[in-house]
């Protein structure tokens, strides 16, 4: 009997080798991975009978921007509460892989910052996209720059590497440092987009986790970067862009332009578990309270629409 | 005598297929990984026809531009300028440590010395990196009045993690010179110093080759303490002092950012190609100095 045992370990011991190896071969994408590792996700679009009551043992991945992630972590949390045995899985990774994770259907949702329209390599027309937040941008400063306000020229100017002093733009006598996002990052296509009419940065200190970014800011005398509303704190300064300040206010009528919309882009419409929890997302409960707390506008107060191109509409 | 041991033999066949599926599978996850690096990070110069070349030779890396441009000297030349500064500061320490700890102090060097500097491994590198940005980029801003961010931080940095590696595979060579080697240069009249230096030292240098080229190796590829540290400027530096990228963080800012298949991502994969290439090299140096030993 022991020895049979034995036998039966070793071999199934092989087995599960082999298993793991053939599965190993099977998904060459290391990148896909993660997605790989949940057979179960749903099929997006396979149900669409419009139906948003929520059946348990069906979780739905949501995977891509970081930006977006404390958001959607924290509508996931009370879903579940609400929702018994619902299981909503949040993922960070970048916006790029949120895109492609849906389009490829390894992911049911792709949390993005960017229009996927903006983004080259994806199938645009195959994902529909749910806004559900807003986040304004500010060119962030450290206390020690003694500007609060810069036109739009001169932040141009700053950000291009033509002025370098503060002085130049009534500051004190300090040199400017530019922390910029990596070329590829949403928060920078933004940036560029809507502050600095997509001229060409200069080279500067890159980092791509905001937090870093608002600790080198807060760090270097003289630096200047860009940041997420959200994660504006007595470190670091916004600055006013042609005498507007970045608030409510004047993002949701754009007044102030320098926003983006937070995607969250399903392959198909939505079914299921995660169309539930999309329209939980969009339910006044979550906009009026976890949306505000967590440092986004909620997309139902919005008074102007905008497309992918840039173009705004009143709504 | 010689009778049939059932369960022997079934113990044998057992343990052989084991071993053997474990090192077929070892090395079928090797090959798998080289050629799927391979087929990603090659397909930029015979998928999007970007020439070989200009991708290792020119500095401007902009791959969403009109037209895209695909640079990556500035990385590469971050990578090696910043793992051979770490290896130019923690070579002397770690084997002058090692000295410390076989030669001239030994049991304090193996009671206090040897556990302290391996804890140093067990650090993970995002801790490093912190430090670094907390402490060390404040520092050389002030000491330097410049921007903080910077080849010499990374170094710094670097130094630091490699050391435990350096310091202990060159205490294991210098501890393997025979005693009798110490006992006739003594006999002959030369003094510690001079032993050290030309019997100890001599006879364990290949040993201590390979302790700085596994640092090195380490250092290489190295990714989050330097990204942090560094600056990650896509501009060739002046001097120490100012900021660079290395391979490794070029690749992590931008992979989670850009779309499998697009030329952006296969030059990201180009550039992986080349770490991996870089540590088969450092693996082909380690082998030549290990044979070396073995003649010896």
């Amino acid at each position: 009997m022991k020895k049979l045992s034995k036998m039966f370990m070793a071999l199934t011991f092989v087995g599960a080798l082999l298993a793991g190896c053939g599965s190993n071969n099977a998904a060459p994408a290391p990148a896909q991975q993660p997605a790989a590792e949940q057979p179960s996700t749903p099929a997006p679009g396979a149900n669409n009978s419009g139906s948003t009551t929520t059946s348990p043992g069906e979780p739905v991945t949501a995977v891509g921007s970081t930006a977006l992630q404390p958001l959607v972590e924290q509508t996931a949390k009370d879903f579940m509460a609400k929702n018994q045995g619902v299981q909503i899985q949040v993922q960070g990774g970048g916006s790029g892989t949120g895109l492609s994770q849906v389009a490829s259907g390894a992911a049911a949702i792709g949390n993005s910052d960017i229009f996927a329209e903006e983004k080259k390599g994806i199938p645009a027309n195959e994902l529909v996209d749910h806004k559900v937040a807003v986040v304004g941008m500010a060119a962030a400063v450290s206390p020690k720059v003694k500007v609060d306000n810069l036109t739009k020229q001169q932040l141009i100017d700053i950000f291009t590497g033509k002025i370098t002093n503060w002085k130049e733009v009534g500051g004190d006598d300090m040199k400017i440092t530019l922390v910029n996002r990596p070329k590829s990052s949403g928060t920078r296509a933004t940036f560029n987009k809507f502050a600095m009419d997509g001229k060409e940065e200069a080279e500067g200190i890159t980092e791509d986790s905001s937090g870093t970014v608002r600790k080198i800011i807060a760090e270097t005398p003289g630096a200047i970067g860009y940041l997420a509303l959200s994660y504006f704190n007595d470190t670091v300064k916004p600055l006013k862009l042609d005498g507007v300040e970045a608030n409510a206010e004047s993002i949701t009528t754009n007044k102030y332009p320098v926003w983006a919309y937070e995607h969250m882009y399903t392959k198909g419409e939505a079914a299921g578990n995660a169309k539930a929890f999309l329209e939980f997302i969009l339910s006044d409960e979550v906009q009026k309270k976890t949306v505000t707390d967590l440092g986004f506008l909620p997309i139902t107060d919005m008074k102007v629409e905008r497309d992918a191109e840039g173009k705004v509409t009143q709504k | 005598m010689l009778t049939y041991n059932k369960r022997q033999f079934t113990e044998n066949i057992t343990g052989r297929t084991v071993a053997l599926v474990c090192a077929a599978l070892l090395v079928i996850v090797v090959l798998s990984i080289t050629y799927f690096i391979a087929s990603k990070g090659l397909s930029t110069f015979f998928v999007n026809g970007v020439s070989i070349s200009e991708f290792l030779t020119q500095v401007k890396w902009d791959p969403e531009g009109e037209p895209a441009m695909y640079g990556v000297f500035p990385f590469i030349l971050g990578s090696f300028l910043v793992t051979a500064l770490a290896a130019i500061i923690a070579a002397p320490l770690g084997i002058g440590a090692a000295i410390f700890m076989t030669e001239i102090f030994p049991g304090f060097g193996k009671k206090v010395l040897k556990p302290v500097i391996e804890l140093l491994v067990g650090i993970p590198s995002v801790v490093y990196g912190y430090v670094g940005l907390s402490l060390l980029v404040p520092f050389i801003r002030e000491q330097f009045d410049v921007l903080g961010f910077s080849l010499l931080a990374g170094g710094l940095v670097l130094a630091l993690m490699i050391l435990p590696t350096i310091t202990s595979v060159a205490t294991d060579a210098i501890e393997a010179v025979p005693q009798d080697l110490r006992n006739a240069s003594l006999a002959l009249g030369a003094t510690r110093w001079q032993t050290i230096w030309n019997v100890v030292l001599h006879s364990s240098l290949p040993g201590c080759l390979t302790a700085i080229v596994l640092g090195m190796a380490r250092a290489f590829g190295e990714a989050l303490a330097v990204q942090m540290v560094i600056g990650n400027t896509t501009k060739l530096p002046g001097s120490l002092l100012d900021p660079i990228s290395t391979l490794t963080s070029g690749i992590t800012l931008n992979m989670g950012n850009t779309i499998q298949g697009t030329p952006y991502n296969n030059a990201l994969w180009s550039m992986a190609l080349l770490l991996l290439a870089m540590s088969f090299i450092f693996i082909m140096i380690l082998r030549i100095l290990g044979r070396k030993r073995a003649v010896k």
